[in-house]
């Protein structure tokens, strides 16, 4: 029978592509504990760029660094997004995006244009055709490296100085848990002089060498370089993890179907042997009547 | 006052060590700096150069890229980009990168922007030579 043959072909094909789901899955839990590590581990530079940075910015002399001037006459914003290359992994990509959009939206009358640079080429793909993209770097993302983060900071950089635009945002998604990812906004630029926590150091004075501004002026762009390196890896832990549920849902979703359609089909084959054995034992009887 | 400093090294891969020491000697970007137990708060920007440090009778070398420098009551802190152990060095491959480097240098003149980019390298590549050696040497 034809239809049996159409279903017993859909079952196969089923179980196909649910064998590369739960491959992909596989690959993206190994993958996604690599990328954790990296994040637990780029945690400490951070966290002591940032005392260091406290530290310099508590004791601030009187004019302040270029990067953190705050310039007020009709801003431009950059937008800074941090996608992945590839897709499949659930709403990852597709949430960051419009997340991106609705900041657009909402802001829209605060700033007087956009400019977007995107990370990875599933963002890029998503709002080529809606928003102005500036630049966009495709294969950085699969591999963060520090040399990455610090080219695209060093072009970010550049282009405040030069006034391209006046604010700076980073989109990317923030890790959580394997299960949940966290869409982050964080302002790049300018840099504001960090709340310090700590009370003022009792009168134990500090030797900079060289002098205190050198040091920030130093300081500062190597903080953007971190920050878009921390995003970078985050994103791509947020990334594995999205994966690795949206895979783990399409094996369960394929499992599912091919029991539904197992049913089906041995319905059709216990159809196909009753009309059988009616037909036959109607010829039978038709000879002996 | 305690008699040993702590010193701990990241880089933005990983936390390098973290380790107590007695002694600690760095290139600062004013020159070559020594810090023992007790000194007072400093914090300076580390240029490529060496970075040796003595706990026990022992000491150990590593080769450090760009980095900053931090003490505070007797807490080491030295946040650095790359950071390689002695005995992680590839002596072999360092001399190439030292060669290639030098070589890339006699044709260029120092007006041109490739220049500066070798100078570094080779600035790197000589350090790691001389750290890599000192460990050999032990």
């Amino acid at each position: 029978m034809a239809n049996l043959k159409s279903i017993k072909k859909r079952i196969v094909s089923v179980k196909s592509t649910r064998q590369i789901t739960k491959a992909m899955k596989m690959v993206s839990a190994a993958k996604l504990r690599r990328a954790q590590d990296n994040v637990v581990a780029a945690r400490p530079y951070a966290r002591k760029l940032r005392e260091v940075m406290e530290r310099l910015a508590q004791s601030q002399e009187s004019d302040p660094h270029p990067l953190m001037v705050r310039r007020e006459i009709s801003p431009r914003a950059l937008i800074v997004l941090v996608t992945s290359d590839r897709g499949l992994c659930g709403g990852f990509n597709a949430n960051i995006s419009k997340a991106t959009e609705r900041f657009i939206k909402e802001h829209r009358d605060d700033y007087s244009a956009f400019t977007i640079t995107t990370i990875g080429r599933k963002g890029f793909d998503f709002l080529k055709n809606r928003q102005k993209i500036e630049k966009n770097y495709v294969g950085v993302i699969s591999k963060p490296t520090y040399q990455a983060a610090a080219l695209i900071a060093q072009e970010v950089i550049q282009g405040f100085i030069a006034e391209e635009y006046d604010d700076v945002f980073l989109f990317y998604n923030a890790f959580r848990s394997v299960m949940s990812q966290d869409i982050t906004c964080e302002q790049l630029l300018p840099i504001s002089a960090p709340e310090s926590n700590e009370e003022v150091e009792n009168g134990v004075e500090y030797i900079y060498e060289p002098t205190k501004g050198e040091l920030l002026g130093e300081l500062l762009p190597k903080s953007i370089e971190v920050a878009i390196f921390k995003a970078m890896l985050e994103s791509v832990a947020s990334e594995h993890g999205a994966r690795m549920t949206a895979m783990d849902s399409a094996s369960k979703n394929a499992t599912e179907m091919i029991g539904k359609l197992t049913l089906i089909y041995n319905r059709a084959r216990q159809a196909a042997i009753t009309t059988e054995l009616t037909e036959i034992i109607s010829g039978a009887e038709s000879i002996n009547g | 006052m305690a008699e040993k400093l702590l010193m701990d090294l990241v880089t933005p891969y990983r936390k390098v060590l973290s380790v107590e020491v007695d002694e600690i000697t760095a290139t600062g970007s004013l020159g070559e700096f020594g810090v023992l137990p007790g000194h007072a708060p400093f914090l300076t920007s580390l240029k490529i150069g060496e970075l040796s440090y003595r706990h026990g009778g022992i000491t150990d070398h590593l080769a450090l890229n760009w980095g900053y420098f931090e003490v505070e009551d007797d807490k080491v802190t030295i946040l650095v980009e790359t950071a390689e152990l002695a005995d992680e060095i590839d002596l072999v491959r360092a001399r190439a990168a030292l060669t290639r480097a030098e070589e890339a240098m006699r044709k260029l003149l120092p007006e041109d922007k490739e220049f500066r980019k070798y100078e570094l390298a080779l600035e790197r590549a000589l350090i790691r030579v001389q750290v890599a050696a000192k460990a050999a040497r032990k």
